[in-house]
């Protein structure tokens, strides 16, 4: 066990250092100078003058050969420092830092209603023997998928918002202020995790243990739950493991839907003003989350399913 | 942003524990009768709706002057916030201009804008697999590796970093969205690939003395290219959320321009007594792409299948 976790931990590592790579190459050498860019961030109106962009290149590093460049920025990164966004002066990882606690409350508010009406959907539509009921349900996940979250997120304010006057439209206040961003997040989500799920579960319903739990004579109910949920749960939750990712990137356009003050906003207005340090560090901190998530993900497999065994040098029947 | 969602289609349906058999050069050569299509569409009138309106839309982002005689850039400032009637059937914007021509005209740039990313992504994407599992070694460790990499970015960071270096504009922001989605396509087109290359008729043109390329040309390309088209339907519809997303956030053409994402942001400032400014051009991105997924899962296996 602890040697899988070590392996594990070291190929995450290594993500997050391509990661970074990745984000480096994109931003700092594709075309468009980012000196430029950011002095114009900085100013205004008008060209900056020629020798402050000397200056900020210098300052930057922007001078030095390419490769020394990288290293420089690497071994910074690796102590967790990503340099200063340019629009505001300071650190990338405060910035992020500040902004982090009001999107992790709004994407796992989000996960929470993902998994459990997602989950919810695919349990009942499976188990209903109504067909139109069926039918009518398995028919939401696919329309799920296909509607801008934006423009969810939009109709929920018209209709809950300022019809009904239920919910604040914009703002970070409290729970009440949470409930119509966090269902907007959780539509793509949930309706991804109910199409897996769903799917999943009509494959567990059809294999023998299934049969042979009938016929010990349980209830339908409970070799629904207890015998098919528990074996189908674990596509699902690979599933699970890859949209944590697209959660917390889906926060950019949510908490611009919303005005929330979080992540997204941050990310946003980064883009804007081409704020480079800033994108960058947002970049490596989805990669973090992505690697983190799938490996606590994979670890949580054994306690679901006892057959895997997670010890590399003694693979016992299923790998 | 179904990222995961064609991941795992990608893998489930159509992943290399596919045989070989099916789609072989002999059933593929055999032509395909339009009445088994018609009985096809028949029997799905979703689908048929659905392809019904992927024509529709392609026909508005090239003609749109069929559908519509309104400017959609000129509006008459007296006629501004007018609800959805005979005349305006999406009602009229801040300055009078009628929403309905500026969501057909929209179509155009919108469309475009998709058709590029998913062009981008098809090829790069293609062209990293079938290199992988081609040539397979050390290439292909170098190369998936490289993809994983790209797969562990939130699609949505990675493109917004590709905005933050290009710059904004309809076309950039497709470049930034086709190559969000450049590791699925390389992950299909390698498993397809690898699928293909262990099959006994590959096996057979080798030991002819076929040389690689007409082996690639002639055998592998032709039998691996389904399940890779296939994603690019399903990659169409999630490309063209992507888009209007980024156009929501205000990444794309300067404003005069219609873009579906930019109408949706700036009938969000009229919200409140405005609402058809953001529904209904919403609900021609939704009806697009829930039609261009409906297709995609017909594409998928349904056609396979009922023969």
């Amino acid at each position: 066990m602890r040697r899988y976790v070590v392996r594990r931990l070291a190929q995450a590592v290594g993500v997050l250092w391509a990661a970074y790579t990745v984000s480096f190459l994109v931003l700092d050498f594709l075309p468009g100078d980012p000196v430029s860019a950011m002095a114009g961030a900085g100013m205004d109106s008008g060209q900056p003058d020629p020798a402050q962009l000397a200056r900020l290149r210098h300052e930057y590093g922007f001078d030095k050969p390419v490769l020394v460049q990288y290293a420089e920025y690497l071994g910074r990164a690796v102590r967790g420092d990503f340099g200063d966004a340019v629009s505001t002066g300071r650190p990338v990882t405060a910035t992020l830092a500040d902004a982090l606690p009001q999107t992790l409350q709004l994407t796992g508010a989000a996960l929470l209603l993902a998994v459990v009406l997602g989950g919810g959907l695919a349990v009942v539509a499976t188990y209903t023997s109504r067909r139109w009921l069926r039918q009518l349900l398995l028919s939401l996940p696919p329309l799920g998928v296909s509607v801008p979250t934006f423009w969810v997120g939009l109709l929920l304010v018209e209709a809950f918002s300022f019809e009904l006057r239920w919910f604040p439209a914009f703002g970070n206040d409290g729970l009440r202020g949470l409930v119509l961003p966090a269902l907007t997040l959780a539509v793509p989500t949930g309706a991804q995790v109910a199409q897996v799920l769903a799917k999943s579960l009509l494959t567990a319903l059809d294999q023998p243990y299934v049969e042979t739990a009938r016929a010990k004579g349980a209830g339908r109910w409970r070799v629904h739950l207890r015998h098919a949920l528990r074996n189908a749960s674990l596509p699902a939750l690979t599933v699970v493991g890859l949209l944590v990712g697209q959660l917390i990137a889906g926060s950019v356009v949510v908490e611009t839907v919303f005005s929330r003050d979080g992540l997204g906003r941050v990310t946003a207005a980064a883009v804007t003003t081409q704020d480079i340090p800033l994108v960058q560090g947002v970049v490596v901190f989805g990669a973090l989350i992505f690697v983190a998530t799938n490996l606590l993900v994979d670890l949580v497999y054994p306690l679901l399913d006892p057959r895997i065994v997670v010890a590399p040098d003694r693979r016992a029947g299923f790998a | 942003m179904s990222q995961s969602l064609v991941d795992d289609q990608a893998e489930a349906g159509l992943g290399p524990g596919r045989p070989v058999g099916d789609g072989s050069p002999a059933e593929r050569g055999r032509p395909v009768g339009i009445r088994r299509v018609l009985s096809f569409l028949i029997r799905r009138p979703g689908l048929l709706l659905s392809a019904a309106v992927l024509v529709l839309v392609v026909l508005a982002a090239f003609r749109p002057d069929l559908f519509t005689s309104q400017d959609p850039l000129k509006g008459v400032p007296a006629q501004n916030f007018r609800g959805p009637s005979g005349s305006h059937w999406f009602g009229t914007d801040e300055l009078g201009r009628d929403v309905f021509s500026r969501v057909v005209h929209g179509a155009q740039l919108s469309l475009r804008a998709t058709l590029i990313a998913v062009l981008v992504a098809f090829v790069t994407g293609a062209l990293l697999g079938v290199v992988a599992g081609f040539v397979g070694r050390w290439v292909d460790d170098v190369l998936m590796r490289f993809v994983d990499v790209l797969l562990s970015i939130p699609a949505l960071f990675l493109s917004l970093a590709l905005v933050t270096a290009l710059g904004y504009g309809t076309v950039k922001v497709a470049v930034a969205v086709g190559i969000a989605g450049v590791a699925s396509f390389a992950r299909v087109a390698r498993a397809e690939v690898l699928r293909v290359r262990q099959a006994v008729f590959v096996e057979a043109s080798r030991s002819c003395g076929a040389r690689w390329y007409s082996v690639l040309g002639r055998h592998v390309l032709p039998n691996a290219a389904g399940p890779v088209i296939v994603l690019a339907t399903l990659d169409f519809g999630s490309s063209i959320l992507a888009v209007s997303a980024l156009s929501f956030l205000g990444y794309g053409a300067p404003p005069p321009a219609p873009e579906w994402g930019t109408l949706i942001s700036d009938g969000r400032n009229y919200l409140a007594n405005a609402w058809w400014l953001t529904a209904l051009p919403g609900l021609a991105i939704a009806a697009t792409v829930l039609a261009a997924n409906r297709v995609a899962r017909a594409l998928d296996g349904e056609w396979a299948r009922q023969r």
